[in-house]
């Protein structure tokens, strides 16, 4: 006790000074971070490296299906977000599995997995633009090739923050007022798949596969797909689900040859019932 | 058990410490609710929210914002809290202070020090995307800065200044202040077990593990205070409460695990999953305060078996 008696105002007001400067350092170095920061630039590509032959290259069409019934979808109470809500007539629901037409299966990215490290692909410069609609994201899932522009658009009365959650790539979490500009983004490494979500809604979920080679289609209501211009050879097909994963088949594309795949996926109940 | 001061000075000081804990203990609950409700980067800036002090209050934003608000009030309450202790210390003699009072505005500056060193936990959470050691330590440094600013409110109340009647003697081994000891440790462990597992760090096994253990620690101590101290009203108050304390988050932390299973594949966190979360997170912070302040009382009210002690003289327990 008598210690601490010892202490006086005076003597103890510098080291609250400094602590006072060091917790303003801190925080003035912490606020810097976190937002707004610039995309990363995709690796460059194989100098050596020339565009794919047209008059040789070949296609790989297919569809994916779904082997039985697709889990019901989900409501999403918007209730807390009546700028939304409003938007749509029908309770809006959740897109974890969307079946297509004939027993297809949406929103499957489809890609080929095999080596291109030979051939140059022109960048692609014209912006791949995910909205923001009714407090869901359209399209739910997309793809794009490494430094392709990605144009995020919010097009609610409402604030979002865009947030996707990569392993490979750099993570980002930027906030969206309504009516503000376009935030542009790339990714600089591929991944399959990232997912994409705003805090301040929940429900809001997104994927986006990222890739280092043209070869990749999303599946739309038909539940098809065509990769167009693939260099002959031996490639995996491969098929990825949010909810029901991976599935490969190995295809073959002799010059000029267009090939068909169909990947069926197992309707389990993972994703709701 | 004891006879009152002339006089109080701590009085206010000790309101307000009181204010200041119940406003923690709200703290805790909106801290827990950014967390349930998966808003915690709903706010991707900070310290401001959005670049300013009043953004939307829609969705996350309600939740993150909100707790950043009530933060910020119970860092203005801490400091005065500080502030105040210092100066009422400062101006009496070493003397006539109660027992532990010298050490009171060390107690007052410490739980400063936590709650800016839990803001900046916070900026650092939010501003690299919620690592999990860092959101583990964020929560598990509200839970101490709590038990500080509770223990703060009973060591200035009128209870803690008043010179107990008599000591109680504690000859049983292990004694009750190890006891009481232990089961701080273990409560404390197992929330920072349980921080991890809401934040991702680890699995629910380890926080299940430390459940069991302090389940039976905290039945012990409950189980020696009532068995040893009988005829003391404040250590038989203190093993009900504990008992209760205990059962009851048990029985959150099953139904708050049972909810989460159920509402795993639903597309966002639904109200009663929440509610049990929220409720399981503050009660394990309630079982925190109750064994530490279980501990201080201990430690006012019984000697053990063979301590050289003054006025009052020892007594032995009235059982054992």
């Amino acid at each position: 006790m008598s210690k601490s008696r010892t202490l006086r105002p005076g003597s103890s007001s510098g080291a609250l000074w400094y602590f006072a400067a060091a917790i303003t350092l801190a925080v003035a170095m912490m606020s810097c971070g976190g937002k707004g920061q610039p995309s990363e630039t995709a690796a460059p590509a194989n100098p050596a490296a020339k565009p794919v032959d047209a008059a040789t290259a070949g296609t790989v069409t297919g569809s994916i299906k779904l082997d039985g019934t697709a889990p019901k979808p989900r409501n999403i109470n918007m209730a807390a977000e009546p700028n939304c809500a409003t938007q749509h007539s029908t309770p809006a629901q959740t897109e974890d599995v969307v079946p297509g037409d004939g027993g297809t299966l949406q929103n499957v990215v489809v890609y080929l997995k095999g080596d291109f490290s030979q051939y140059s692909f022109p960048p692609m410069s014209t912006p791949v633009t995910i909205d923001q609609k009714g407090c869901q994201y359209h399209p739910h899932v997309l793809a794009l090739e490494t430094g392709e522009p990605l144009s995020v658009v919010n097009s609610d009365q409402t604030t979002h923050n865009i947030h996707p959650v990569p392993k490979d790539n750099r993570e980002w979490n930027e906030s969206q007022p309504p009516g503000a500009s376009p935030i542009m983004q790339s990714f600089a490494r591929p991944e399959v798949s990232i997912p994409v979500k705003c805090n301040v809604h929940p429900w809001m979920k997104a994927y986006i596969a990222v890739f280092n080679n043209p070869y990749f289609q999303v599946t739309g209501k038909d539940g098809a797909f065509t990769i167009k211009n693939v260099p002959p050879g031996t490639y995996t097909v491969t098929a990825w689900h949010e909810v029901y994963g991976s599935s490969e088949q190995m295809v073959t594309i002799g010059p000029s040859e267009s090939k068909s795949v169909t990947i069926t996926f197992k309707a389990i109940s993972a994703a709701s019932d | 058990m004891t006879t009152p001061p002339p006089n109080r000075p701590y009085q206010n000081v000790h309101r307000f410490a009181v204010f200041t804990a119940a406003c923690t203990f709200l703290l805790l609950i909106a801290g827990a609710l950014v967390t349930s409700n998966d808003a915690g980067l709903s706010v991707p800036d900070w310290p401001l929210s959005y670049g300013s002090l009043t953004p939307p209050m829609v969705g996350g934003i309600f939740y993150e914002h909100g707790h950043r608000m009530i933060a910020s009030f119970v860092g203005l309450l801490s400091i005065a809290l500080a502030v105040w202790l210092w100066r009422v210390e400062s101006r009496r003699p070493a003397s006539e202070r109660p027992p532990v009072k010298g050490s009171l505005r060390w107690l007052g500056v410490a739980a400063l020090g936590a709650i800016v060193a839990q803001g900046l936990l916070g900026g650092l959470t939010v501003l690299f995307f919620l690592p999990p050691s860092v959101s583990s330590a964020h929560a598990t440094l509200a839970q101490l800065f709590f038990a500080t600013v509770a223990s703060i409110a009973l060591l200035t109340s009128a209870w803690w200044e008043r010179e107990p009647v008599s000591w109680f003697r504690d000859p049983r081994s292990p004694s009750i202040h190890a006891l009481a000891l232990a089961a701080v440790a273990a409560v404390f462990l197992q929330l920072i077990l349980g921080a991890a597992f809401r934040h991702k760090a680890f699995g629910i096994i380890p926080h299940l593990a430390g459940a069991v253990v302090v389940t039976g620690l905290i039945f012990w101590l409950a189980g020696a205070l009532r068995r040893r101290f009988p005829a003391v009203p404040e250590l038989r108050f203190a093993a009900r409460a504990l008992h209760i304390l205990i059962g009851l988050q048990l029985l959150l932390g099953a139904a708050a695990w049972w909810s989460r299973l159920y509402a795993a594949s639903f597309p966002q966190p639904i109200a009663v999953t929440v509610a049990l979360t929220v409720a399981h997170v503050v009660l394990g912070a309630l079982v925190l305060v109750s064994t530490v302040l279980v501990t201080l009382v201990c430690y006012r009210l019984v000697r053990p078996a063979g301590a050289i002690v003054g006025s009052p003289a020892p007594r032995p327990s009235t059982a054992d």
